[in-house]
């Protein structure tokens, strides 16, 4: 996954609630069975309105996104946060996330910043006025600043997702370090499994 | 020391690895994958060089893009097409069990789980799909994934996974004849909000919970996501076993009285606390419908469209006013006089035999009206059969429903059954996002007889106004 440590960029003010995942990616995406190419997809409802605000040269090549609260509730396409990737974002910022989002950010080096609603409601109206505002997020320190407004606040991430971002380790690998301790678990395991259920056509034997 | 809840037992039975610092490993006793959360996973084990752990421990079916047209006719679009040729594929190569289109025991995963018999009690189970909640119903730990975690899965058999927080619903009391699963479980997404379960799992608990058959405990499970929660949760009793004992992979099995024996102790302690407790009152729940564009919005069905004004200033208050104006909906409209163009029973929530039996109960000798199209899509090929032989598909076709083949279809509109732009459902599936049935679409979700009322009216409708 993509290492993380300290990002600098510019940020685009979404200020919607409750944006979930259908709306990050619409379902006609999801029929795809490579990983790249979601940008294209991203808010693809939305993009048509020429009002819209990823549509406003202002924030071409902005890395952020603020928006409002519960962002990426709903089902649990990763492809979410690909769309958000591929697309440029390295970092959502809101005052809370869906569960499974937040998740599958973690695995693929979106950063999830959890600030205040009034800190989002601030930062929002800031970048409306000033598109070019820097801001910057430093996963190492669980910190947003604002250099240019003095403004700087702290967010929660725990330590593992921050060891996982900063050093850009691969889950699976790391997992299969314990690999004798997953054996001796199944050892011990009495839940039946599927064994000799099905035959070779998906019949019930 | 206080009793455990069954969240915390499930928990702490499957960690099969822990240290300080590290988030646990959770071992995973069943993975059901489908065909479209999964093929970028198995594309990064062929890239890593690796294997699938547990193949025994893994099940594919086709359910989210497949054509509810007989299975005998091609899958029009290509990249739908594409896309189920790589399942089949990659469970080939990996040798993992599949249902394909068209196989008798294929249907939405959320729902031939449960009705084989291979989600069972004490076991924790994971899917590329955020309705996997569903199957907590029968007292498992079971959850939605992404296609990363799906890969982890595949490769390990365990997930990197923190306990959550634990939330009792509990309700209590006697839903109202006319009150099914659904709207109960409308009323609790409603009740908490999109973001209440948000860190958590929820027992659903109490007389009413106890009183529901596994189909509605499924229902109640399945729109747990919807509150946010990670996983719903009922504990095992009388009607778990009953239901089980019946499936067809356990029927034959061997030891079915200890498997029983060992089933019954997933409860939560008597005396377990937990971090938080939300209590309903099922008689004060009605029919009822949302009217905007997440599950929370909702209202009783002789209820009318909320003024957004009545709210608070804030994103509440702009999300209202956004939703209405994407449904086209007035403040104050009564719902009953709201027409719809399509109707929709289907679903991981409300497609098996129970929900088709409730709607054609409301159908049987009345028409669908005029300009109105009506769709339903049993869950599962064994939903379809069982429904056959009851007589329901002649039910349904006599009053003008199509009866078509199973899948997830119009819920989230990846196959030919869409919304067009405009368009407006009733619909007994899970979510009513924008564009989630096609672009433009407006859903409104609701129980399986009110759907079929609704049908036949033309307009929402309680099922006693056409009885
Ligand atoms: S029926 Fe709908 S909610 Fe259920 S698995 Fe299919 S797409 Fe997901």
């Amino acid at each position: 996954m993509l290492a993380v440590s300290v990002l600098e960029g510019r940020a685009v003010p979404l200020r919607r609630a409750e944006v979930d995942t259908d709306q990050i990616i619409p379902s006609a995406w999801l029929k795809r069975v490579e990983r790249s190419g979601f940008g294209r997809g991203l808010f693809s409802e939305w993009r048509d309105d020429p009002a819209f605000v990823l549509n406003q040269p202002s924030y071409q090549g902005a890395t952020i996104l603020v928006a409002g609260p519960h962002f990426g509730i709903g089902s649990s396409r990763e492809h979410a946060v690909w769309a958000l990737l591929d697309y440029g974002f390295r970092a959502v910022i809101a005052p809370s996330f869906g569960d499974i989002f937040r998740t599958n950010a973690g695995k693929q080096g979106l950063v999830v910043v959890p600030l205040d609603s009034a800190d989002v409601d601030e930062l929002t109206d800031w970048i409306t006025d000033e598109p070019d505002l820097a801001i910057v997020v430093d996963v190492e320190h669980g910190r947003v600043e604002v250099p240019a407004r003095g403004w700087q606040r702290d967010f929660a991430m725990d330590d593992w997702t921050r060891q996982r971002l900063i050093n850009g380790w691969d889950d699976v690998g790391l997992a299969l370090r314990h690999v004798e301790a997953i054996d001796a678990f199944e050892d011990a395991s009495t839940t039946p499994s599927l064994a000799g259920l099905f035959d070779g056509s998906g019949h019930l034997v | 020391m206080a009793g455990r809840t069954l969240y915390d037992r499930l928990y702490d039975e499957h960690l099969a690895w822990t240290a300080p610092g590290e988030t646990p490993l959770l071992y995973v006793d069943l993975h059901l994958v489908h065909e479209v959360t999964s093929p970028q996973a198995f594309d990064g084990l062929r890239i890593a060089g690796r294997r699938v752990r547990r193949p025994d421990r893994t099940l594919a079916t086709a359910d989210h893009n497949v054509p509810t047209d007989p299975p005998a006719t091609p899958v029009a679009d290509p990249i739908s097409a594409r896309q189920l040729d790589v399942l089949d594929e990659n469970c080939r190569e990996f040798g993992i069990t599949v249902f394909p289109r068209g196989h008798e025991n294929q249907g939405i995963v959320h729902v031939i789980g449960p009705e084989l018999g291979v989600t069972q009690p004490g076991m924790t189970i994971v899917c590329g799909d955020s309705h996997t909640s569903t199957h907590g119903a029968v007292g498992a730990l079971a959850f939605g994934i992404g296609t990363s975690e799906v890969e982890h899965v595949l490769a390990t058999q365990t997930l990197p996974q923190e306990r959550a927080v634990t939330l009792a619903v509990t309700v209590e009391g006697e839903l109202r004849a006319g009150v099914s699963a659904k709207d109960l479980a409308l009323s609790i997404v409603a009740t908490l909000g999109t973001g209440g379960g948000t860190g958590s799992v929820i027992e659903f608990r109490g007389s009413a919970i106890r009183a529901l058959s596994m189909e509605g405990r499924m229902t109640v499970c399945n729109m747990s996501i919807e509150a946010g929660a990670r996983a719903g949760l009922v504990a095992v009793d009388d009607t778990t076993i009953a239901y089980l004992l019946s499936r067809p992979a356990i029927a034959s099995r061997h030891d079915r009285d200890q498997l029983v024996e060992r089933w019954r102790s997933y409860v939560s302690d008597d005396d377990a606390i937990f971090d938080r407790e939300v209590v309903l009152d099922a008689s004060q729940i009605t029919p009822s419908v949302t009217w905007g564009t997440n599950p929370a919005q909702v209202v009783a069905l002789a209820g009318a469209v909320p003024d957004p004004e009545e709210l608070p200033a804030g994103p509440e208050r702009e999300a209202a006013q956004r939703a209405l104006r994407y449904m086209g909906l007035a403040p104050g409209t009564r719902m009953r006089d709201v027409p719809v163009d399509v109707v929709f029973i289907g679903s991981c929530t409300n497609s098996r035999l129970e929900d088709l039996r409730a709607a054609a109960a409301v159908a049987a000798g009345h028409r669908v009206a005029a300009g109105v199209r009506a769709l339903v899509v049993p869950g599962s090929h064994r939903v379809k059969q069982a429904a056959e032989a009851e007589g329901l598909d002649r039910v349904f076709a006599e009053a003008g429903f199509e009866w078509r083949e199973p899948g997830c279809s119009m819920c989230l509109g990846m196959n030919p059954d869409q919304l067009a732009p405009g368009q407006r459902s009733a619909s007994t599936s899970n979510r009513n996002f924008e564009g989630r049935q096609g672009r433009g679409g407006r859903t409104h979700l609701v129980s399986p007889a009110v759907a079929a009322a609704t049908a036949l009216v033309g307009r929402f409708a309680d099922p006693r106004e056409v009885a």
